[in-house]
């Protein structure tokens, strides 16, 4: 194996040890730090909570990546997502809709509702039809997403996953609408328009830490935690490394 | 644990495509080959089950009746069952489905991005008006500087030494911060792609 292979492979194997050792909640419990406060996420529960109160519906734009590309983990952080917000909504009158680009995606989120209902004891309220397929390209995706934004009652919307700059067509729409909207995406076309045209725009890695504000599961604490760690151990490396370079060490 | 057999199923697949990656010695590579090729098979039946899945809320929609909604679902139902028969009939590169591709999808496509570029222009002026916190403010000021350095108006003085190394230092900013912005997602990839493996996160219903 090469330096670089050994290198990744310790990363690996270094980071599932922290996700184990800290997902331990008597270990979370006793830690100096903790998660920072995130006002956006705090004004989503409240978004969720109105919607529920108002028989209207929450929407998960869960994007166009797919589960082969290596843009999936948004994907992944929006399925978790969509589970949290099923679980948040299991007593409205209207269930969550998730729209998505490719069928895998869309299978997955009708899963993961599924489960969420389960959980709650209510899978006869799950509507088999509200994970969807709304378009296989990124233009035909948000062609089909538009009507979910228009005709069905939504008051919240999640963009969570990898999208292109159209997607701002989307957030237009839905703040048009008077609706909240939250979005986040892995690709940087996508983050910059929406830091624009979304009300609520998350930066960067501040995607991956949405399940974690909406549901204090301790996985995904520890997860968070060894992201900061991780980010960390990459500043203290970056700045040796620029200093050794000025040096004219390396 | 509600679904073991998916769960193991998962982080047993799992493994074995991210052990292949890290020692590819012979017996671990075909494996973690075979797996892959499976998965794209299935996520080539999902995009049917998926297809299936929208024809199924349009025709709903449609048998619902609500205004607009069932004309537009209608138009759905109708160029899906023209475009599919076609391109089964045809085969994908025959000479009419491409013309159907370049001469509706084509204009269409270039449409959603004439009115993409008059919102973005439009929720720009808005962004001040909706937050105006020192982010806002940095964005806004970053992207004025940008558009006129890259629109060819500060031509002529590019030739004097300060002015140079100013512009050296602000081209290397959205580098700098792209590069950040990237090493943020990957760390948090990584972490959620480790949350699957450990079995923390089941997306499959597990």
């Amino acid at each position: 194996m090469e330096l670089k292979g050994i290198l990744a492979f310790v990363i690996v194997i270094g980071s599932a040890l922290l996700i184990i050792i800290l997902s331990f909640r008597k270990l979370q419990q006793k830690l100096p730090f903790d998660l920072r406060p995130f006002p956006a996420l705090k004004r989503l529960q409240r978004a969720i909570g109105l919607a529920v109160e108002d028989g209207k519906r929450q929407h998960l734009a869960l994007g166009s990546s797919s589960m082969l590309e290596p843009t999936s983990a948004s994907a992944l952080v929006g399925l978790s997502a969509l589970d949290c917000v099923t679980q948040l909504s299991i007593a409205s009158d209207r269930p969550p809709v998730a729209t998505s680009g490719d069928g895998t995606l869309s299978i997955l989120s009708q899963d993961t509702m599924r489960a969420a209902y389960l959980k709650g004891n209510a899978v006869e309220q799950n509507p088999f039809y509200n994970g969807r397929l709304v378009g296989i390209n990124p233009s035909s995706y948000i062609a089909g997403t538009l009507p979910v934004v228009y005709d069905e009652y939504v008051s919240t919307h999640l963009l969570i996953g990898s999208f292109g700059p159209e997607i701002a067509l989307v957030s237009d729409a839905a703040d048009r609408q008077n609706a909240f909207v939250m979005a986040s995406s892995d690709s940087l076309p996508a983050q910059s328009v929406l830091f624009a045209a979304a009300q609520e725009p998350l930066i960067g890695e501040e995607l991956f830490a949405v399940p974690a504000y909406l549901k204090a599961n301790p996985a995904h604490r520890a997860s968070l935690h060894t992201q900061d760690i991780l980010r960390w151990i990459l500043i203290i490396a970056l700045v040796i490394g620029s200093f050794l370079k000025l040096a004219g060490v390396i | 644990m509600k679904a073991p057999l998916a769960t193991f199923t998962a982080i047993g697949a799992g493994l074995i495509i991210l052990a292949g990656y890290f020692f590819p010695i012979s017996p671990l590579r075909e494996i973690q080959q075979l797996l892959l090729n499976w998965a794209v098979i299935l996520a080539g039946t999902a995009a049917m089950v998926g297809i299936f899945n929208l024809l199924i809320t349009h025709l709903r929609k449609f048998n619902a009746g609500k205004g607009k909604q069932d004309i537009y679902s209608l138009f759905l139902l109708l160029s899906f069952l023209v475009t599919f028969i076609a391109g089964i009939w045809f085969g994908p590169s025959h000479p009419s489905i491409q013309h159907i591709i370049t001469s509706i999808q084509m204009p269409v496509e270039t449409s959603l991005l004439a009115l993409l570029a008059i919102t973005l222009a439009y929720t720009s002026l808005k962004l001040l008006q909706r937050r105006r916190d020192w982010v806002t403010i940095l964005f806004v000021a970053s992207t004025i500087v940008f558009l006129l350095i890259s629109s060819g108006l500060m031509t002529t003085g590019m030739n004097v030494e300060p002015f140079q190394f100013l512009l050296a230092i602000l081209n290397r900013l959205p580098v700098a911060g792209t590069r950040g912005i990237l090493l943020g997602v990957a760390l948090g990839s990584l972490t959620t792609g480790l949350r699957i493996l450990l079995g923390a996160d089941r997306p499959y219903g597990g």
